[in-house]
């Protein structure tokens, strides 16, 4: 195994791609384009209700990087883990879960996945293998790590997906973790989403390596750049990752290049940037525009069908925001009940 | 009918705003993401963006306006196929709105008729000093620029109960008792530092999900000796010799118990803990609750605690009641071999996250345990180790053993003492000492720890708030002095707390001197 960090594979420009060459059938891109949709359109609906004084505390919106967990997840089998940090409703919606049951969580409702008690960032579906939705940042590398242990010791063939950003990079915890993963080969994916500004603060103000998936390199983990807006590169990437994980070569990590269009959290100006850098992703480098070109120029569909798939999301997600405001809040008897197991 | 674009709140705290500047005009089509306005908040100036794609039919509220209240319609955008008559009469309230729905107000953590500042939002400092009486709010504007550091939201544990008497807080504790020991039962003496392997290695036989790891806990056999001879008979898959990562390996236990095995964590003394105290209590502790009861984190976190011999203050510290502090866990700290045995098999049995608390200093001793097949005790019940008419003494740990000497010293003197030791600190059986001070009618509470804070202040809490008149003098602790465990033996001696003064709060709560 490589025991040094594989170079970039300098992102390849995914819009001069040739449709015809596409490495991925119709149903996957047409797939993952529709999870995309419905990620955006949730989060964009979240911002509303945050607006709305409907969600309430930290909100942070996924809005820019869907690419990143639409295409992972694409290349992960049933049963293989994912954890992450605090802007995790894009991952959870990914994983499977139902658009009202995370919606309602974000309304502190009764029907919401934790029954109201974890809100935006703390969220579980053990029916999805989901698990979290971590407030600290970084704790989830750990976690994701244990999952992979866990794994290991029940040879039961699965990996787990960990996620975190260009922020959380900076833990120490997170290199206690890359140093155990790799000593005991666990099958683990550690995917740095970096989205060039932990908070407020850029990649090159806090990293004094900015080439994040050279983070590896010290322990003997693999790494690779990829282009975190271009879904199909990244399921690429993350299926080699995935195939070198599960068949015992221990953990890969990859650093997804990717951009969050919002600001931090739903209180966040976001002054440390510039609206042109803002728009020069937004306009030329949108993960859904780029798939929805991709997808047209295939002949795979047309102008009319993605508008459909719209409206079909966009129903989706305005019945989770109903559910999520009908939802009663949850009972006073509640503040007792999951404190312990009983029994 | 046309889209309502309603004034945005853009922090937890903002109710009303000045709309700064419009970045469109009516005619203009804009999409989903497009910067439409600009709003300055009470904490900052944010860019408004559209969430609807449209074409902006008219704008309800002029550039440089104050006050304009929150979901306030604040301009119109008009939808495919709509033309400015469909503007007429909208924007009045009652029509579609962009959220398509009525606005119900926001809900308040704090119940009814109160305005809570900050404290349940992004720039909450802290608690109490945020409060704010009604209407008017005042928030702490953080200098981060909203996110005060990276904590949760704001504290919101302090809702009142409503009117009247304040709720004391619920030691919820299942009614348990030991085990019969058959008549005849045959005694071994065992020590406690065997009893403890013992109990991991029988637990272990009993379930594969059941493995160890820490530092120096396979190899080497153990810092202290407690793991011997488990990597002989379990193998390096179960028996895991960690690298010195404690807050990685924490981490990776709660993701491992998460994963549907049963950890135990061996920390080489608790000291070392700090450095995971964060997974012991985010990840291990609050997870369930978190996860509205999906997330179970069945694990033992385990190792010496409190002060060993001349190590100085950073490998001398008693967290018993750190961890005890915290809902979600279940917090343990035997004294002799038998409960050390018993209540480790129950720990690792425990569907729960479990500290358990050893003494360095006493894994070298003996005590006899029942030679039972499977001697498992039940968490959360003290036991009354030596019973007493004049006072009660309460205990755990190692401060047992001077208990129990003090006793006997107090017993030449005409006092008769009753000793308990308290096994489990969370849940703490205060039912046992409760009942112990009505007949008593005097308490001294002992500890290794400091007492600012600590497990005797809250026993003490307890009896005056459930047994006060009852008492015939005021509770006192006896604990470490309030200082960092100095080196010198002199002064780790007077530092620490022993027999003596355990003796010496006695007489005083009895005035016997």
């Amino acid at each position: 195994m490589a025991s040094k960090s594989t170079p970039s594979k300098s992102a390849p420009s995914a819009a001069a791609k040739k449709p015809a060459s596409l490495p991925v059938t119709r149903d996957q891109l047409t797939g993952w384009y529709r999870d995309m949709l419905l990620i955006r359109r949730f989060e964009e609906k979240a911002g509303q209700l945050y607006g709305m004084g409907l969600i309430a505390g930290f909100c942070h919106l996924y809005i820019g990087q869907e690419a990143v967990v639409v295409g992972v997840q694409g290349a992960l089998e049933a049963g293989d883990q994912v954890t992450t940090g605090y802007r995790d409703h894009g991952h959870m919606l990914a994983a499977g879960m139902s658009a009202n049951g995370v919606m309602a969580e974000l309304t502190g409702r009764e029907g919401g996945y934790s029954r109201g008690k974890g809100g935006s960032m703390h969220m579980f579906s053990r029916e999805k293998q989901f698990f979290g939705g971590h407030g600290i940042v970084g704790a989830q590398v750990p976690i994701g790590a244990g999952l992979a242990f866990a794994n290991k010791y029940r040879r039961n063939g699965k990996i787990s997906a960990t996620y975190f950003g260009d922020g959380a990079a900076n833990q120490g915890q997170v290199y206690e973790s890359f140093n155990m993963a790799k000593l005991w080969n666990l099958p683990a994916l550690f995917i740095i989403e970096n989205n060039g500004y932990a908070m407020g603060t850029s990649v090159k103000r806090a990293s004094s390596e900015t080439e994040l998936f050279r983070r590896g390199a010290g322990f003997g983990i693999p790494g690779e750049a990829v282009d975190g807006m271009d879904v199909i590169a990244v399921y690429q990437a993350a299926k080699t990752a995935a195939a070198h994980a599960r068949e015992g070569h221990g953990p890969y990590i990859l650093e997804m290049k990717t951009y969050r269009y919002r600001g931090h959290s739903m209180s966040d100006p976001a002054k440390y940037r510039t609206r042109e850098e803002v728009n020069e992703y937004r306009d030329h480098k949108d993960p859904l525009d780029l798939a929805r070109k991709m997808l047209i120029e295939a002949g795979w569909s047309d102008e009319d069908a993605l508008k459909e798939m719209d409206k079909e999301v966009k129903q989706i997600v305005n019945e989770s925001a109903e559910f999520a405001k009908d939802s009663p809040e949850p009972d006073p008897s509640e503040l007792y009940t999951d404190v312990l197991v009983e029994g | 009918m046309p889209i309502e674009v309603l004034m945005p709140a853009l922090s937890p705290t903002m109710e009303e705003g000045t709309l700064a500047k419009w970045t469109v005009k009516p005619g203009d089509t804009v999409k989903s993401g497009d910067v439409i306005a600009e709003i300055e908040t009470d904490k900052a100036t944010m860019e408004v963006e559209a969430v609807e794609e449209g074409v902006v039919g008219k704008l309800l509220v002029e550039e440089g306006a104050e006050g304009v209240k929150v979901n306030q319609v604040i301009a119109l955008l008009l939808e495919e196929g709509e033309d400015d008559s469909a503007l007429e009469g909208a924007g009045s309230g009652g029509n579609k709105s962009s959220s398509g729905g009525d606005t119900p107000p926001r809900p308040s953590p704090q119940g009814e008729g109160e305005e809570t500042g900050s404290s349940k939002g992004e720039s909450s400092n802290g608690g109490a000093a945020e409060k704010s009486g009604k209407g008017g709010s005042t928030s702490f504007p953080s200098p981060l620029g909203g996110e005060a550091a990276k904590s949760g939201p704001g504290d919101q544990t302090t809702g009142r109960t409503g009117g009247g008497k304040p709720e004391t807080v619920k030691h919820t504790r299942p009614d348990v008792s030991d085990p019969d020991i058959p008549e005849g039962t045959a005694m071994v003496k065992v020590t406690v530092r065997d009893a403890l392997r013992d109990a991991m290695a029988e637990e272990m036989r009993r379930d594969e999900t059941v493995f160890v790891m820490g530092e120096e806990v396979a190899e080497y056999q153990g810092a202290y000796k407690v793991t011997r001879e488990l990597l002989q008979e379990f193998g390096p898959q179960r028996v895991v010799d960690t690298p010195i990562t404690e807050y990685g390996f924490a981490g990776l236990g709660v993701g491992a118990a998460f994963g549907g095995l049963k950890p135990i964590v061996e920390f080489m003394t608790f000291n070392f803990a700090m450095q995971a105290i964060d997974h012991i209590i985010n990840s291990a502790a609050k997870t369930l609750y978190m996860s509205g009861g999906q997330m179970g984190c069945p694990i033992v976190f385990r190792g010496p605690n409190g002060a060993a011999s001349r190590v100085g203050a950073q490998h001398s510290q008693d967290f018993s009641s750190w961890y005890a502090h915290v809902p979600g866990l279940k917090v343990i700290a035997p004294y002799d071999a038998a409960d050390a045995k018993g209540l480790l098999k129950a720990a690792i049995r425990d569907p729960n996250p479990v500290v358990f608390l050893e003494h360095e200093l006493m894994y070298g001793e003996s005590f006899d345990i029942p030679d039972v097949d499977d001697w498992v005790l039940p968490i959360g019940k003290a036991k009354i180790r030596r019973e007493g008419s004049d006072v009660t003494i309460t205990a755990h740990s190692r401060m047992v053993g001077f208990a129990l000497k003090a006793a006997e010293i107090l017993a030449e003197e005409g006092i008769e003492a009753e000793v308990i030791d308290l096994r489990t600190l969370r849940p703490l059986d205060t039912d046992t000492v409760v009942a112990s001070v009505k007949k008593t009618n005097r308490l001294v509470c002992a500890e290794e720890g400091w007492g600012r804070m600590g497990v005797g202040a809250e026993i003490a809490a307890v009896v005056v708030a459930e047994a006060f008149d009852w008492l015939d003098a005021p509770p006192l602790r006896v604990h470490q002095k309030d200082v960092p465990l100095p080196y010198a033996a002199n002064l780790e001696a007077l530092s620490l707390p022993g027999v003596a003064d355990i003796v010496k709060a006695v007489k005083a709560v009895c005035y016997a001197e």
